[in-house]
């Protein structure tokens, strides 16, 4: 594990309840994703160019940008979704909790039972609420009914939706709106019990109240898990995130606090977007 | 400065409007006089071969007598030829398609082969006649049997099978599949468990109508030698057999005149039975089909 973080913080740790204490002192927060001077490339075209991120585990990333600017690229490196275009080829490193995930033998398959994504338009499957949800257990080998229904309810609740649905677990999810389908994917995501969460402009396609509801759905899960979110929406970025990086032409111009990025950004180049000069 | 004159505009209305009626009732034509076609078709059909369809056509064999002539070895040869084609088109073409559309790289030997077989559904069906005598007939030695006949049949029709799932297939959204891949389903998993529920309206459908095409295919029948005045029916899989189409062939070259109207009868049961495959498969595509 990387220490070189020298931050402190308190965190209510949700493993150690039921020990004598339940809050512990940790001086490191782990690191849960390390790039290192990586490189993607979609045939000719450049998109991401020497990439070193560190991002620590309970917290909120943000990653900004103008459309292009390679940040969808990234968030899909980290679980090798962006391997589903075929003409991709990588260079650097990308490690998650301390080993490289393009080595020859890390199967895409563990890495992604780690780090869950949410996706730009909500796709749910065309099954059930229930299957939906009970997909993820199901493919790693979940049979016991009684054990789906319990992981079904707590994921619906984690993801803020089970008192809208528990009436009709047996309904098709697309009969659901967007926003409702986009918790149901969130709900679907953390079936899997995953470490990291990607989020790929995941309320782009909502209407605002929808948007709301899951920002603040982020808000309540991130103690548990590591979050990646890609917004085009600053304000989003500002409101929901722990630390922001501002992506330009497949690089890394900032990387920052949040609240520094914000007020006080180093780069002219950061402070012309989010001034909204340009993007 | 405007540049649209509403003079002008107002003057060329009236002709542009005959010019769509125009349009519209040439292509009401077109329609009807393909209609009117099958019309008649039916018509005379229904109205030479009604008179000798009855329970006795149903159960009789083949006879040189046209009252005493029945259908009953061709009905069942045929049923018995579709329980061959059926799995073996229908395992080897979704298997194909699945192969070409969620395994195979893109480059240009794939691209070949996805062409070629959108080709091959072209090919005239005696060339497919020919294959089947030569390989299965003759190589391999299984004769003048269902399963020889069912084997060259499959071949004919598996282009169209694999065309239909392949379309099938690729009209499932990535969406999904990305959703699936992302819970770190294996490629396996996707395929089961994603995206052939949801192409299987579209891979029946398909495979139906590709079988129907079977059912009253003749040439390569004619070509593989299958006899026409049966006795018997099919003890097995290696039994000679007959055919719907092969018996109403033979019965409409005959000279005497009734043999015509037999032959209409068994037209009609022909398309009975085209007719029925064809509401299963819209029957499956309107249960199953999935909305995005």
């Amino acid at each position: 594990m990387i220490k070189n973080d020298t931050e402190k913080l308190t965190l209510k740790s949700s493993e150690n309840v039921g020990e004598e204490t339940s809050t512990k002192i940790i001086t490191t927060k782990d690191t849960v994703f390390q790039s290192k001077n990586f490189d993607l490339w979609y045939g000719d075209h450049h998109a991401l160019k020497d990439i070193n991120l560190d991002i620590k585990e309970n917290e909120v990333t943000a990653i900004i940008g103008p459309s292009g600017c390679g940040k969808s690229t990234y968030i899909k490196a980290l679980n090798r979704m962006v391997e589903l275009v075929p003409i991709v080829k990588t260079n650097g490193e990308i490690s998650y909790r301390g080993r490289n995930i393009f080595e020859g033998n890390y199967e895409v398959e563990e890495l992604r039972t780690k780090v869950g994504m949410v996706f730009q338009k909500p796709n749910p499957f065309p099954k059930s609420i229930y299957d939906n949800i009970a997909y993820g257990p199901r493919i790693h080998g979940i049979k016991n009914k009684r054990v789906l229904d319990e992981i079904v309810e707590k994921s619906l609740r984690g993801a803020a939706i089970w008192d809208e649905v528990k009436d009709r677990l047996n309904q098709n999810a697309y009969g659901l709106s967007g926003g409702q389908q986009q918790r149901i994917c969130i709900a679907r995501c953390l079936a899997i019990e995953p470490d990291v969460i990607l989020m790929d402009e995941p309320t782009s396609a909502l209407d605002p109240i929808s948007t709301l509801k899951v920002e603040e759905l982020v808000q309540e899960i991130k103690h548990k898990y590591s979050i990646i979110i890609v917004t085009h929406n600053m304000q989003q970025a500002a409101r929901i995130s722990d630390k922001t990086a501002f992506f330009l032409n497949g690089e890394v111009v900032e990387f920052d606090h949040t609240d520094k990025i914000f007020s006080t950004p180093t780069d002219q180049r950061t402070e012309d977007y989010i001034s909204g000069r340009f993007g | 400065m405007k540049y649209i004159d509403e003079t002008v505009v107002m003057k060329r209305m009236k002709s542009r409007l005959k010019f769509n009626k125009l349009w519209k009732s040439l292509f009401l034509i077109a329609t009807l006089f393909a209609l009117l076609c099958l019309v008649v078709l039916l018509v005379r059909i229904v109205s030479q071969g009604s008179g000798y369809l009855n329970i006795d056509f149903l159960t009789n064999f083949a006879s040189r007598f046209p009252e005493k002539a029945g259908i009953k070895a061709a009905l069942i040869g045929s049923l018995w030829l579709m329980a061959v084609v059926a799995p073996v088109s229908i395992i080897l073409g979704v298997g194909t398609a699945i192969y070409l559309e969620e395994y195979a790289k893109q480059n240009k030997f794939n691209d070949f082969i996805r062409t070629n077989i959108s080709n091959l559904a072209g090919v005239p069906s005696i060339v497919f006649g020919l294959l089947g005598l030569t390989i299965f007939v003759r190589m391999l030695g299984l004769g003048k049997s269902v399963l020889a006949a069912g084997f060259t049949m499959s071949l004919l029709i598996l282009p169209v099978i694999i065309v239909a799932a392949q379309e099938a297939i690729r009209a499932v959204p990535n969406e999904q599949r990305e959703a699936s891949y992302g819970m770190g389903a294996t490629k396996w998993q996707t395929i089961t468990r994603v995206v052939l529920p949801a192409a299987i309206p579209g891979i029946l459908t398909g495979s139906i109508l590709a079988l129907s095409r079977a059912i009253g295919e003749t040439a390569p029948l004619v070509v593989i030698g299958i006899p026409v005045i049966l006795q018997f029916l099919p003890e097995g899989l290696l039994s000679e057999f007959t055919a719907l189409p092969m018996q109403i062939y033979d019965w409409a070259k005959r000279p005497q005149e009734e043999f015509l109207y037999v032959s209409s009868a068994g037209i009609i049961v022909l398309m009975i039975l085209l007719v029925v495959m064809n509401s299963i498969a819209i029957f499956i595509r309107n249960k199953f089909q999935k909305r995005y």
